[in-house]
């Protein structure tokens, strides 16, 4: 879509062109410089080639900052922006190590105390995980087995493909049963029988499976959202960890945008729960999954600056090629000089046909540029899947820059050609 | 010959220019006066280091007099700024040079369109129509989209003439403009220069060559910076006539 626009402008600023060429003395120059540019072309497309690469990396690296940043947010709220993590310990960061105890402050009562109180509470699920291999047969392969309440399946948004989901009496039970994500059953079971009924040994406790999750494929990080197994929370918490506390509650607010009033209500019944004096730091921390987006789009942006800047510099360097080729083309063309400025070119004429020849290189390059990096970015995605995304405003920004650079680099070459005395010019050998 | 009546296109007076090289002052003219009158075919010649250069620059406004007067057309070179100088040798002054200077792998109509494009009154359709008219009359009118590094020394220099004629000049300066041609070239370009010395364009031509000067109506003589024979030449030899008798070439 950009691209067509693009190439809109460029055929409406290429008509504007050949309409005027000929009106006006800038069309004129305009006509001299590209004739100059092309009266030397593979000395144009050298200066030409550096302001190519450098655009080109630019518009790579932020295609590429672009589209992860595009990922991890669709990602982040596929998994569902209501979702709120409660976590044990407070919220330190900075690498101070902290007490373990600080890390089982989540409880059973703080679980029901927030199923009973909580009004814009719409679902809940304590978490525990227990890595560890799953067996069966001969096969085996390393997996996460999730700790949960029948409510996770809504919080997530997660549907089961075959089989049925755990009941509220095998919660109570600790019954060892589990559903099982795509990954392990491809694994488990790679002569395609159903799992469904079966009975595999996870960290030589055995468990039946008693439905598969629908395929999720792999998130943003990277992370394969089907290598997992659900059980009961208490399950895990008795038969595989012997522990009492939580790792984590999952809770997903009524929308998102009561997700700020979940978060203080929350607040105020853990507090309370945990019987912590007003003046007592909270000994839980409480993230948002709108929160969770934010802090990874920040930091995409930030990796995003750092990629462009340096890619940023390259472009500086060409700007100092084209300045390069600039001054040697005034010092060639010292007799054309001399000559204009017999007939009648003042030196401001002389130095903005310079200009021209100098911006009108850096723009071509930059177009160049700019169709190379979406060309670059295309070939990204397709051959290595990487999420990319060309935002418009940065092909605007590019040109703007290559603009500015012609200029600035070009200003230099100008002056040298406009100062030269008319005499000594035309003499020039 | 009543000479008052005549109207005068140049008129230099007392004319020095002084330059500095390191800590000593050149005097390369001191004290130039005369006038050119409209029509006229002077041939200013002198030895190197005559001055002559300097006094071609002068009349051509590339340089301002130290001290002096110089008036092209009634108008006072002396205190004008470059850019006024600039517009002043595109409407005014036609040169030609003695390696022609031609525009690189550019054909002969873009070439001699030149000084009409630095004067934005002249539109690019009227542009185009002068070169061609200019060219014709220098006898290039089969030659117009020939490229520069296409054509002979003798072409190139007609397209430089062109190139002088077009602007419709009060001056046409050359400056030895047949030194790089061969004795048969350099009298079909005096046969030109004398074609428009007759249809009434006044002519200055720069030479150190003495057999020139018999062609032309007026023969100035530099000698260190000063004025030292001004004589008018009462006895023009015919350049065509020159030319038929020069064996041709094979």
């Amino acid at each position: 879509m950009n691209i067509i626009i693009l190439i809109a402008i460029l055929v409406v600023a290429f008509l504007i062109y050949r309409r005027y060429r000929d009106e006006s003395l800038l069309g004129m120059i305009f006509k001299v410089a590209i004739k100059a540019l092309s009266n030397n072309k593979a000395r144009s497309f050298l200066s030409m080639l550096g302001i190519i690469i450098g655009v080109a990396a630019v518009i790579v690296m932020m295609s590429i900052g672009q589209g992860s940043k595009e990922a991890v947010r669709k990602n982040i709220s596929q998994m569902g922006t209501n979702i709120i993590m409660i976590r044990p310990g407070a919220d330190r960061r900075g690498g101070v190590r902290m007490d373990p105890s600080s890390m089982q402050t989540l409880k059973q009562e703080d679980y029901e105390a927030i199923r009973n109180e909580c009004k814009y509470v719409k679902y809940i699920s304590p978490e525990v995980q227990s890595g560890g291999q799953a067996i069966y047969g001969s096969n085996n392969y390393n997996t996460t087995a999730y700790g949960e309440s029948l409510e996770y399946m809504d919080i997530k948004q997660w549907e089961i493909e075959d089989g049925t989901c755990f009941t509220e009496q095998d919660v109570q039970t600790a019954a060892k049963v589990c559903i099982i994500g795509k990954t392990l059953v491809d694994n488990l079971f790679p002569d395609g029988q159903s799992p469904v009924g079966k009975t595999i040994r996870f960290k030589s406790t055995p468990v039946r499976v008693i439905g598969v999750l629908k395929s999720k494929g792999y998130n943003s990080f990277g992370m394969d959202q089907d290598n997992l197994m659900i059980m009961p929370y208490t399950s895990v918490m008795k038969r595989l960890l012997a522990q009492t506390y939580f790792q984590t509650i999952n809770v997903s607010s009524l929308t998102e945008e009561t997700t700020d009033q979940t978060i203080e209500e929350l607040t105020e019944v853990l507090r309370r729960s945990h019987k912590l004096k007003d003046d007592a730091e909270d000994d839980f921390t409480i993230h948002s999954q709108a929160e969770m987006m934010e802090t990874m789009s920040s930091t995409m942006d930030s990796i995003t600056i750092i990629l462009v800047v340096a890619a940023a510099f390259s472009l500086l360097v060409a700007g100092i090629g084209i300045m390069n080729i600039m001054l040697v083309s005034v010092t060639e063309r010292t007799k054309e000089i001399g000559l204009r400025m017999s007939v009648g070119a003042r030196s401001i004429d002389i130095s903005v046909q310079f200009l021209i020849e100098s911006i009108l290189i850096s723009i071509t390059g930059g177009l160049l540029g700019v169709l190379l990096g979406y060309g670059i970015s295309a070939l990204a995605t397709s051959l290595f899947g990487l999420p990319t995304s060309v935002p418009f405003w940065s092909v605007i920004l590019s040109f703007v820059v290559c603009t500015i650079i012609g200029i600035v680099f070009g200003y230099i070459p100008a002056q040298k050609a406009a100062n030269l005395d008319p005499i000594e010019a035309i003499r020039y050998e | 010959m009543s000479e008052d009546n005549r109207k005068v296109v140049i008129e230099l007076k007392d004319v020095c220019r002084d330059f500095k090289v390191g800590d000593e002052v050149v005097h390369a003219l001191r004290g130039v006066s005369f006038k050119i009158y409209e029509g006229e075919f002077v041939t200013i010649q002198g030895t190197s280091g005559s001055g002559k250069s300097t006094l071609l620059n002068q009349i051509g406004c590339l340089d301002t007099p130290t001290s002096g007067e110089y008036y092209l057309d009634g108008v006072s070179v002396r205190k004008m700024g470059s850019n006024q100088r600039a517009k002043l040798r595109n409407r005014k002054i036609g040169f030609i040079f003695q390696n022609y200077n031609l525009l690189a792998k550019t054909t002969a109509v873009e070439n001699v369109e030149l000084p009409l494009m630095y004067n934005a009154k002249v539109k690019p359709k009227e542009r185009r129509q002068r070169a061609i008219k200019a060219l014709v009359e220098v006898g290039l009118g089969d030659r117009l989209e020939h490229k520069s590094n296409q054509m002979s020394g003798g072409q190139m220099q007609r397209v430089a003439i062109a190139r002088a004629l077009v602007n419709d000049p009060t001056i046409i300066l050359a400056d030895e403009a047949t030194g790089n041609l061969d004795t048969r070239t350099s009298f079909e370009m005096l046969v030109l220069f004398q074609k428009l010395y007759n249809e009434g364009h006044t002519i200055i031509f720069v030479t150190h060559n003495p057999e020139i000067a018999q062609y032309s109506s007026r023969n100035i003589f530099l000698r260190d910076g000063q004025v030292q024979s001004d004589t008018i030449n009462h006895n023009i030899l015919n350049a065509e006539e020159a030319l038929a008798k020069l064996p041709k070439k094979d």
